[in-house]
C-alpha cells in the first residue's frame, strides 16, 4: 500500500524490470570498492568517532557512543557487594542466552561441568533467533575450507586473524552436522543434498537456510536442548560487572534483575561472555535490525577488568534495512531476498550496482546514491532506494517468495504491502558489531585468565567486515569450542579470594585521564520511553 | 501532523499517533519495556497481546512488535504464559506416534474448536498441526508449524490446555534429526576434514603474505 507519491517512481521500476532482471551489473573493482567506503560508509565518518582515554586500547579512534559506554563508572560500589555469600556457585557462568551462550552451555555439559546462563531478558531473545538468511561451510564437492577462508578473508578485508577465521571454516561442516543432529532442520531436497545459496562476497553458493527463519530454528532448537538437559537459566537477569579472584583470574560476576534490581553475586571457575551485538548503541543515529538487549554489554564488562578489544571501530551497517513503512524502520530485510534475485533499483528504476558485493561495499554505495547521486526515492522519513521483489517470483516461479522467504512476506503484509506484487524500500541499518573483545584460538581473552568470549561479542574473526552466514557460524562454531575450553579449564582451576578491586583502578584511571561522567554501564537497555518534563 | 488515537493499556486511556506499533506507542505513553519486548521485529513471540476493540465482542491476539493501533483498541499484553515443556533425551526418543502420547498426552483431547488457529499471530493452521501430531505425522506437522515464534496465544485460548508450541518444537526436532533425509556430501566432508586432507591447503594460505592472498582474493572465480 504505497501513497500516490510513489506512483511514478514504481512506474519506472515496474517498467525496467524485465530489462533489469536480464541485466548483469560489473561488479566493483577492488579500486572502486575502496574510494567508495572511504567517500560514502559511516566507518570512515571522522567526527562519529573519538579517541578512547583509558583502559586497554587507550588512544584509539571508536564511536562515540561506545566511548561513553567504556570510560563511564561502574553501576556498583564494590563495597556495597557481599563477594563472600554468593548467591549462585557454578564451574562455568555464560552471560547471555543466545546462540552462542547455548552452544557454549550444551558443549560445557556434555564436559560435566557444572555450568548456568545468566541473560538479560529471556533465553532466545537474542540477536540469533533473528537471522533469517543463512549460515556458511563449505559441504559441496565444488567448495573447500580453503575457498571459505579466502572469500572471508578478502571480505574481511584481510584483516581476520588467520587462526581464528581457519577454526572457522574447518570447523563449519561439523558446526552444521551438530545442529542438523540435535534437529535443526536445513531446507534439503529429497536425497538429502543442501539446497544452498550465494550470499554477498561468497564464491561458491553454500549457505545453507531454514527458510527464512535460519536463526529462530537454530536458537529455538538450542534453548530447547538447553532446558532439557536442566541447565540452570536464570532470565531478566544482567551481568553488570565481571568479578576476578585475588589471581587476577575471571571469577563470576554481579548479577542485577532486571525488574526488582536486586543485586546478587555468581561466583564462578570460569566465565564466558557471549552477550552479543551492539544495534541498540545506534551508531551514528541509525536505526537498528538488532534485538532490544543488543548494547555491547560485553565489551564493556571484559574492557573493565583488563580485556582488550580488537576491531572495535567497525560496524556492519546492512545494506538493506526496511526504510517504509515507518513501524518496521530499521527492521532487516534479509541478504537472501538478493541471493534470489532482487536488483537494487534507484528512483528512476535504473539497477546501479551488482546486489552481491559485499555489505560494507552496497551500504556505502545505496547512501551514495541517495546522497551525491541524489536518485533516491523520499519516503517522508528519510531516503531509499528499491529492493526489487517482484523479479524474485518471475525468476524462480510463482511461489518463490511465500517458500523461501515467508518472513518477509509476512512482516511487509502486516503493513499492507504484498512483495510478490510491489518492490520495497530499503536504506542501510545499524546490523553487526564487526569487532569486540580479542580472543586467542581456545577462545580466551589474550590477557585476562579464565575469561572466555563467544559469538559477536568477538573481535578478530572476520575482521573489518562479516560475510553473511559467517557469524550463525561462528557462535556455534566458537561457541561450542568456548564451552568445552572453560569447563576443562574450570577442572584446574582454585578459585582464590574475590575482589573487585578493578573498579577503583579503573575509577583512578579515569580520574587521572580527566574525564568527568555521570554516566554508567553497561547499558543493558536503550531507553525508548517518552519523556514528560 | 499525526492523526491521534485513543487506546486502553490495560485499560487506562492514552493519546497516541495512529502509526506506531502497540509496542511503540506503550513507549510513548511512557512505558520503559523490560517483559514483552525481545527482538522487536517479530522473531522471539515475546510480546504476545490481547485486544478487542470497543464495540466488537471478537477477542484478537496479536504481536505487539507487529501489529498498529487502532482507535479504542483495549490491550492487556500476555509477556509469558505457562506453557508446559516436558524435557527429553533427543538422542533417545523415537519419531513415533508413542512419544507424543507419553509427553503431549492432552493433544488427544483436543474438541476441535480451532481456537489455537484462530488465534495465531503467524496465521498458522494450529489445528491442522496438532492433528499432524497426533498421527505421528511429524514432518507435517514440522512444515505447518514451521513459522511458529512460540508467542503462546493458541494455548491461552485452548480449552483442552494444549502447549502447542512446544509439541510441534518436538515434531521439528523428530523430523530435523530423524526423519528429513541425512545429508551424504556434509558427511563426506566431516570426515574429509577429519582426516586432514584440506590442512595443507590452508596452512599454505595462512603462510602467505598479504599481497598474494589479495591477489588470490581478487581473481577468484565465482560460481554462478
Ligand atoms: C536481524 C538479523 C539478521 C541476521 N541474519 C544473519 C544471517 O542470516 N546469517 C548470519 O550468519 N548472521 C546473521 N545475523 C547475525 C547473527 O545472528 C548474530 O551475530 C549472532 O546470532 C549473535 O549471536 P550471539 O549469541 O553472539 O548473540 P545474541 O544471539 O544476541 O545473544 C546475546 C544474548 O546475551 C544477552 N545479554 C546481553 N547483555 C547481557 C548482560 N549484560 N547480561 C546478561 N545477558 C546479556 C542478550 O540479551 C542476548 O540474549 C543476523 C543478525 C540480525 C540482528
Ligand atoms: S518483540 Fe519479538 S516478536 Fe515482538
Amino acid at each position: 500500500m504505497y501513497g500516490k507519491e510513489f506512483e511514478e517512481s514504481l512506474k519506472a521500476v515496474a517498467a525496467a524490470r524485465d530489462a533489469n532482471i536480464a541485466y548483469e551489473p560489473a561488479r566493483m573493482t577492488a579500486k572502486e570498492k575502496e574510494d567508495l567506503l572511504a567517500a560514502y560508509h559511516p566507518d570512515y565518518k571522522k567526527s562519529e568517532f573519538r579517541e578512547l582515554r583509558v583502559g586497554a586500547n587507550k588512544g584509539e579512534a571508536l564511536p562515540h557512543e561506545l566511548c561513553d559506554m567504556l570510560e563511564a563508572k561502574s553501576r556498583i560500589k564494590a563495597e556495597d557487594i557481599d563477594l563472600d555469600h554468593p548467591t549462585y556457585d557454578v564451574d562455568v557462568l555464560i552471560i547471555g542466552g543466545g546462540g552462542a551462550g547455548s552452544s557454549a552451555a550444551i558443549e560445557a555439559d556434555n564436559a560435566g561441568a557444572k555450568v548456568m546462563i545468566v541473560t538479560k531478558l529471556r533465553i532466545g531473545d537474542a540477536n540469533t533467533m533473528m537471522a533469517e538468511g543463512g549460515i556458511q561451510a563449505a559441504d559441496k564437492p565444488n567448495d573447500s575450507p580453503a575457498i571459505h577462508f579466502l572469500d572471508a578473508y578478502g571480505g574481511g578485508h584481510f584483516a581476520a586473524k588467520r587462526d581464528l577465521l581457519a577454526k572457522l571454516v574447518t570447523s563449519a561442516p561439523d558446526a552444521i552436522l551438530w545442529l542438523n543432529k540435535l534437529g535443526v532442520e536445513f531446507d534439503k531436497a529429497p536425497d538429502g543434498t543442501m539446497i544452498t545459496t550465494h550470499g554477498g562476497g561468497t564464491s561458491r553458493k553454500r549457505m545453507h537456510a531454514a527458510k527464512d527463519y535460519s536463526g529462530a530454528e537454530i536458537m529455538r532448537t538450542l534453548r530447547d536442548e538447553v532446558l532439557n538437559r536442566g541447565i540452570p537459566v536464570i532470565e531478566f537477569t544482567s551481568a553488570i560487572e565481571l568479578i576476578l579472584d585475588e589471581n587476577g583470574k575471571a571469577a563470576g560476576a554481579v548479577l542485577m534483575n532486571m525488574e526488582t534490581k536486586e543485586i546478587m553475586v555468581a561466583r564462578a571457575k570460569t566465565v564466558i561472555i557471549a552477550t552479543g551485538g551492539a544495534g541498540r548503541m545506534h551508531y551514528q543515529g541509525f536505526p537498528t535490525s538488532n534485538h532490544y538487549g543488543a548494547t555491547a554489554d560485553g565489551l564493556v564488562l571484559g574492557y573493565r577488568v583488563g580485556a582488550k578489544l580488537l576491531y572495535a571501530d567497525t560496524l556492519q551497517y546492512h545494506p538493506t534495512g526496511a526504510a517504509y513503512p515507518q513501524q518496521i524502520f530499521g527492521a532487516l530485510v534479509t541478504e537472501k531476498v538478493r541471493s534470489l534475485g532482487a536488483k537494487l533499483v534507484n528512483r528512476d528504476g535504473k539497477v546501479f550496482m551488482h546486489p552481491l558485493e559485499t555489505r560494507d561495499v552496497a551500504a556505502a554505495s545505496i547512501i551514495r546514491e541517495c546522497s551525491d547521486h541524489a536518485e533516491g526515492v523520499d519516503t517522508g522519513d528519510g531516503l531509499a532506494v528499491w529492493l526489487d521483489t517482484p523479479m524474485i517470483e518471475k525468476i524462480g516461479g510463482e511461489g518463490t517468495i511465500e517458500k523461501r522467504i515467508p518472513a518477509m512476506m509476512r512482516m511487509f503484509a502486516s503493513f499492507g504491502i504484498d512483495i510478490r506484487k510491489e518492490p520495497i524500500l530499503v536504506y542501510p541499518t545499524l546490523h553487526y558489531q564487526n569487532g569486540g573483545l580479542d580472543i586467542n584460538v581456545d577462545g580466551e581473552t589474550t590477557n585476562v585468565k579464565n575469561l572466555f568470549v563467544a559469538g559477536e561479542a568477538v573481535g578478530g574473526i572476520h575482521g573489518r567486515n562479516r560475510l553473511m552466514g559467517n557469524s550463525l557460524l561462528d557462535i556455534i562454531v566458537f561457541g561450542r569450542s568456548a564451552g568445552k575450553n572453560a569447563a576443562a579449564k574450570a577442572k584446574e582451576t582454585e578459585v582464590g579470594k574475590l575482589t573487585l578491586s578493578h573498579i577503583a583502578k579503573f575509577d583512578a584511571e579515569r580520574d587521572a585521564a580527566g574525564i568527568e561522567t555521570n554516566l554508567v554501564s553497561p547499558k543493558l537497555l536503550p531507553d525508548y520511553a517518552r519523556k514528560f518534563n | 501532523m499525526e492523526n491521534m488515537v485513543n487506546v486502553y493499556l490495560f485499560g487506562k486511556k492514552y493519546s497516541v499517533p495512529d502509526n506506531l506499533t502497540i509496542m511503540r506507542a506503550m513507549e510513548y505513553a511512557g512505558y520503559q519495556l523490560v517483559r514483552g519486548c525481545g527482538c522487536r521485529n517479530g522473531f522471539c513471540g515475546a510480546c504476545a497481546t490481547i485486544y478487542r476493540i470497543k464495540g466488537d465482542t471478537t477477542l484478537r491476539t496479536c504481536l505487539a512488535c507487529q501489529t498498529k493501533v487502532e482507535n479504542d483498541m483495549y490491550i492487556a499484553t500476555l509477556p509469558f504464559f505457562p506453557l508446559v515443556k516436558q524435557v527429553y533425551d533427543i538422542e533417545k526418543v523415537k519419531p513415533t506416534e508413542q512419544i507424543m502420547m507419553q509427553l503431549y498426552p492432552e493433544i488427544y483431547a483436543c474438541v476441535g474448536c480451532n481456537a489455537c488457529t484462530k488465534a495465531c499471530t503467524q496465521s498458522l493452521n494450529v489445528m491442522q498441526y496438532i492433528a499432524y501430531a497426533q498421527r505421528g505425522e511429524f514432518d507435517k506437522c514440522a512444515e505447518e508449524s514451521f513459522d511458529c515464534v512460540m508467542c503462546g496465544c493458541c494455548s491461552a485460548r485452548c480449552p483442552a490446555g494444549i502447549s502447542h508450541p512446544q509439541v510441534a518444537m518436538l515434531a521439528r526436532r523428530l523430523n530435523g534429526k530423524y526423519l528429513a533425509p541425512a545429508t551424504e556430501h556434509l558427511e563426506n566432508r566431516v570426515k574429509e576434514i577429519e582426516n586432514g586432507t584440506f590442512t595443507e591447503l590452508i596452512e599454505a594460505l595462512m603462510g602467505k603474505p598479504v599481497e598474494e592472498l589479495k591477489e588470490l582474493y581478487n581473481n577468484r572465480e565465482i560460481e554462478k
